[in-house]
């Protein structure tokens, strides 16, 4: 059978043409598909969980849903300090159960975005976004940047559909109009079909984007002879660019959040693109990594005012990133139950943190067996939401799409097994 | 069989003729009815003012720019935070406050039915899971038409029918009520980084003007038969001098409904202003509102301005650059391809600022020089000019020249040179003001005949019981008790059932959006027209098998088909 305009519940890009064709209630074929969309569309129904399993001395037992939701729920009520944390590979609708449990239990709830673009949102809360949808890019920018990130590896078809290899409405000729400009510590992919590479030394971000701001200002003359690297000959030329674009788009990741600098790196391009809107045409753009992380903070701020890090346990939502992130609480073993819902810190986690985490009674509620399972005291398999449920994930430029079913493997949904630990957390904990 | 009977109120129903009669309110599942068993749940008003629940014709509160107010003020956040208790969540924020807040804060207030002022047709999905989490209003989204490709090209062909196609499949698409324009023509320009200066400037590429774009919407609409009229955000928001280009708007204005306006102009304020820059900016209230007063096909709401700390948020992306550059502040913006665009910073309104007391006078005089209460809706523009938590104050405002006196003696003392404030006379009555914050509203919106912003029989059950004995009290003279009592609902009745009282949250509820379906003939239905496919499927950055609300997004909710002429 086959099913058109699917979409793909990978990376933050949520692309919606893809063609997927399943036989016996298996996927053969998946079109217009990356590399990442593909394997994981194809791969996908063979590798799950068949049941919960729950510790059993050194090993595992199967278990039943019944008796998992209970373990799960049981170990909430009991904990002082819950945390609810990653929400980014599952629908919205489970991660507004998420948040109502958090509320009810007075526990902390976080997703991935914390240890990934958490700085970007800090930038945000202090100077703002100038953003715009990704069709806007596609169709009128003349000039893309990618700063601090590798499309090509990360975003497999960023480039083709929102950027460089798409067509534009206002342009003839897109692929030859469109010029490409790429700032990285690395020559990436990415880079080496750059028009332009600007390489800046590990760590020379800020300087660097502080550099063309000076340049945009009109004020070259206080820029030294190189900046971090990269010489100011190529400092003017590429602010140059900037300015003579018609439609410029920056994109930037985790390259630039991560790095030192943090979320002043992003405060400072997003400056930078403020001050080139005196000028002509900027938006700018965080490249999201999960198909829904950014979906995670529409829910949590439009249900407690804040985007991720969101604390109950005073009955009010407190929000402090650097002491109610999940990172830090494990870090500091303060949390005394964890669930763990649609993430693999077992893969990203300091190891200070895992080892809380394996203290601890922690549910991972995961289709598949990850890099978190060995720490986990029960794992709850799902459905997987774009194949074998429906939901909503919001593109990361916000654009809420409603993920498609196409396979029917039998596994609950998030939604329903979050709903169904809450149901019996509220049979106890009356609100 | 749910049955209530609320015994001694004091009615207020504009729509039905009652201007304050003493009676009782029968209500059988959630609707009114001439009597009820005596077994009914008896609800007391002891002799208080009882309306009809209260209407916002024009609000922000749900959907993708309003949860970037959130997103980017964890300040304001902070601002407005409420323990979780009973039935009630955790609140956050006060200019732009979580769904939760705003739900409670506005049924708190009396008020049951809201209208979201500016949904982009590409993000609808989002503003209807806001919608779900917006549990004691009913919802309506008006959806963003100002820079719609397909309709400008349609425009330029002058192919009107063309373009009222695209609106209709576009509104039931996305489960939208009206039609939205924000600054015509100059959202499509921003995204150059570009403006249009009034109605005749040609949008860049498309070369139509934005008048064209307003003159085929409302054509459109009414082909369409919506039950709202087209909902207008004029060019030129906040400029010294633009009340020339509003007046220029609104005499394009046919009158082509014999039911409703054909035209609601919004938070008009913003757009009567003279002067030729910030130094000479002064009041245009009077011209505008005396056009006003000879156009009955219009319908305007104020837009008032009130001091203190807000977010102002918006389609008009440009405008919002400008306004960044005044303010310094943080700036978002959010433009939508195809369709619009949107700004969002946060503002400070200041009584020791000259501009901001002329803003603040302005508002005020437009809703006491529209001699016809019908015409002219009490709103701030949530949150723009203010958040609508203020609506208690405006109302005594406007009620009281002595509250309003002694306002005026605290604003920046050039303000009198430039309004014409001080001189005006009229208090407006508890009818005036019942029409403004409801019957008025529900008039304007089209929503009386599925039983909103009345009383009469058949009507929802959606009442307001505030704690104010109108023959006792004086609001001229009493305006503290006015704003107190308008703060604070005795009762606030959703469909029969009561939601809050004395300012407590007494239930978890269930909405009801409220939706328009024009119903178009198969042979002019733009879904089967290949050009139209073509150009959304190759432009747009999601397929058009996507775009669609789907039903699961809609929970309780209520369909407004329209036959339409087309």
């Amino acid at each position: 059978m086959i099913h058109r305009d699917m979409v793909c519940p990978f990376c933050g890009c949520l692309c919606d043409d893809l063609v997927v064709e399943t036989e016996d209630g298996q996927v053969v074929q998946v079109d217009n598909a990356c590399t990442l969309g593909s394997n994981k569309m194809m791969g996908a129904w063979q590798h799950r969980l068949k049941s919960p399993v729950m510790r059993d001395g050194g090993g595992w037992r199967d278990t039943t849903y019944e008796e998992a939701c209970e373990y799960a729920a049981g170990v909430l009520l009991d904990a002082d300090r819950p945390l609810m944390y990653g929400w980014s590979s599952t629908q919205g609708e489970a991660q507004g159960i998420g948040v109502s449990m958090a509320e009810l239990l007075g526990g902390v709830i976080d997703s991935t975005t914390s240890v990934c673009h958490g700085p970007s949102i800090l930038a945000i809360q202090e100077v703002g976004h100038p953003g715009c949808t990704l069709g806007q890019v596609k169709n009128r920018a003349d000039l893309v940047i990618y700063w601090a990130c590798n499309p090509t590896e990360a975003h497999p078809r960023h480039m083709s559909r929102y950027t460089t290899y798409a067509d534009g409405f206002f342009m003839e000729n897109a692929f030859r109009d469109r010029k490409l400009i790429v700032v990285d510590v690395r020559k990436s992919d990415t880079a080496s079909i750059a028009d332009e590479f600007m390489q800046v030394k590990p760590g020379g971000d800020y300087a660097v984007l502080s550099a063309l701001r000076a340049i945009v200002r009109g004020r070259a003359d206080v820029v030294p002879k190189t900046v971090a690297g990269v010489t100011k000959e190529q400092l003017v030329r590429v602010a140059a660019l900037c300015k003579e674009a018609r439609f410029g788009a920056l994109f930037f990741g985790v390259g630039l959040t991560m790095a030192p600098g943090k979320y002043k790196n992003v405060r400072n391009a997003i400056e930078l693109v403020d001050e080139l809107n005196r000028h002509t045409k900027w938006t700018l753009t965080p490249l999201r990594g999960h198909y829904n992380v950014y979906g995670s903070n529409e829910v949590f701020t439009w249900m407690t005012g804040y985007p991720y890090a969101v604390d109950f346990s005073r009955q009010i939502a407190f929000y402090n990133p650097g002491e109610t992130t999940a990172v830090d609480i494990l870090a500091r073993q303060e949390c005394d139950a964890c669930l763990i819902v649609a993430s693999d810190p077992g893969a990203h986690f300091p190891k200070q943190c895992l080892e809380h985490l394996a203290e601890i009674p922690t549910v991972l509620i995961d289709p598949m067996q990850t890099a978190t399972t060995p720490l986990c005291r029960c794992q709850i398999p799902t459905a997987v939401t774009g194949m074998d449920a429906s939901g909503t994930a919001y593109r990361m430029d916000g654009v809420p799409i409603h993920l498609k079913k196409f396979l029917d493997l039998g596994y609950p949904t998030d939604t329903e097994i979050i709903g169904r630990i809450f149901k019996q957390v509220k049979e106890v904990k009356h609100p | 069989m749910n049955e209530l009977l609320i015994k001694n109120a004091f009615v207020i129903d504009p729509i039905n003729n009652i201007t304050g009669e003493q009676m009782d309110l029968a209500v059988r599942d959630g609707r009114i009815v001439e009597d009820v068993g005596a077994n009914a749940e008896v609800i007391d008003a002891g002799g208080c003012l009882t309306l009809p629940g209260g209407i916002d014709s024009h609000t922000h509160v749900c959907g993708t720019k309003v949860n970037f107010g959130r997103y980017m003020s964890p300040e304001d956040m902070r601002a407005g935070r409420e323990a979780r208790r009973g039935v009630k969540h955790a609140t956050s924020g006060y200019s732009v406050p979580t769904t939760y807040a705003n739900s409670y804060r506005y049924a708190i207030m009396g008020y049951t039915t809201l209208l979201e002022g500016a949904m982009a047709p590409l993000e609808a999905r989002h503003t209807h899971e806001e919608f779900s989490a917006t549990p004691l209003q009913d919802m309506m989204a008006n959806t963003l038409f100002d820079g719609n490709w397909g309709v400008m090209e349609a425009i330029r062909d002058g192919d009107t029918e063309r373009a009222a196609a695209i609106v209709g499949w576009t509104i039931s698409a996305v489960k939208g009520f009206g039609i939205k324009i924000t600054n015509p023509g100059g959202t499509e320009a921003w995204g150059w980084g570009k403006d249009v200066t009034c109605i005749r400037d040609p949008v860049p590429y498309f070369e139509v003007t934005p008048a064209e774009i307003i003159e085929t919407l409302i054509r459109s609409c009414e082909m369409l038969r919506l039950p709202h009229s087209v909902h207008l955000h004029c060019n030129n928001l906040g400029k010294p001098g633009n009340y020339g280009c509003t007046m220029e708007t609104f005499n394009l204005v046919p009158d082509l409904n014999d039911k409703r306006q054909t035209l609601y102009a919004t938070h008009v304020q913003f757009h009567s202003y003279g002067g030729s820059g910030w130094k000479d900016f002064c009041s245009k209230a009077e011209p505008v509102a005396g056009l006003v007063n000879n156009r009955p096909q219009i319908v305007i709401d104020m837009g008032q301005v009130m001091f203190g700390k807000t977010t102002t948020m918006t389609a008009d992306g440009p405008m919002e650059f400008n306004l960044y550059r005044l303010h310094h502040n943080k700036w978002s913006n959010h433009d939508v391809e195809l369709e619009t665009g949107s700004g969002i910073i946060p503002v400070l309104y200041r009584r020791k600022n000259l501009v901001n007391s002329i803003m603040w006078a302005i508002g005020l005089e437009l809703a006491l020089l529209v001699e016809n209460p019908w015409q002219c809706m009490l709103t701030t523009d949530n949150p723009n000019g203010a958040p609508f938590v203020k609506y208690p104050e405006i109302i005594a405002l406007l009620m009281s020249k002595k509250y309003r006196d002694a306002e005026f003696a605290t604003v920046h003392p050039e303000t009198g040179s430039r309004t014409v404030l001080p001189s005006l006379e009229r208090e407006l009555d508890w009818n005036e003001i019942a029409v403004m914050t409801r019957a008025g509203q529900a008039k304007a919106l089209g929503i009386t005949d599925i039983g909103k912003g009345h009383l009469g029989l058949g009507a929802e059950a959606d009442i307001a019981v505030y704690p104010l004995k109108v023959g006792e009290i004086d609001p001229a003279k009493e305006y503290e008790q006015v704003i107190e009592g308008f703060s604070k609902a005795k009762w606030t009745i959703k469909r029969g059932r009561p939601m809050a009282r004395d300012g407590e949250i007494l239930v978890h509820g269930e909405n009801t959006t409220i939706w328009a379906d024009p119903v178009i003939r198969p042979d002019r239905d733009i879904a089967q027209d290949p050009d139209f496919c073509e150009m959304f499927n190759h432009w747009y950055s999601v397929r058009m098998s996507n775009y669609p609300v789907q039903d699961e997004y809609l929970q309780r909710n209520l369909r407004m088909q329209s036959e339409a002429d087309l």
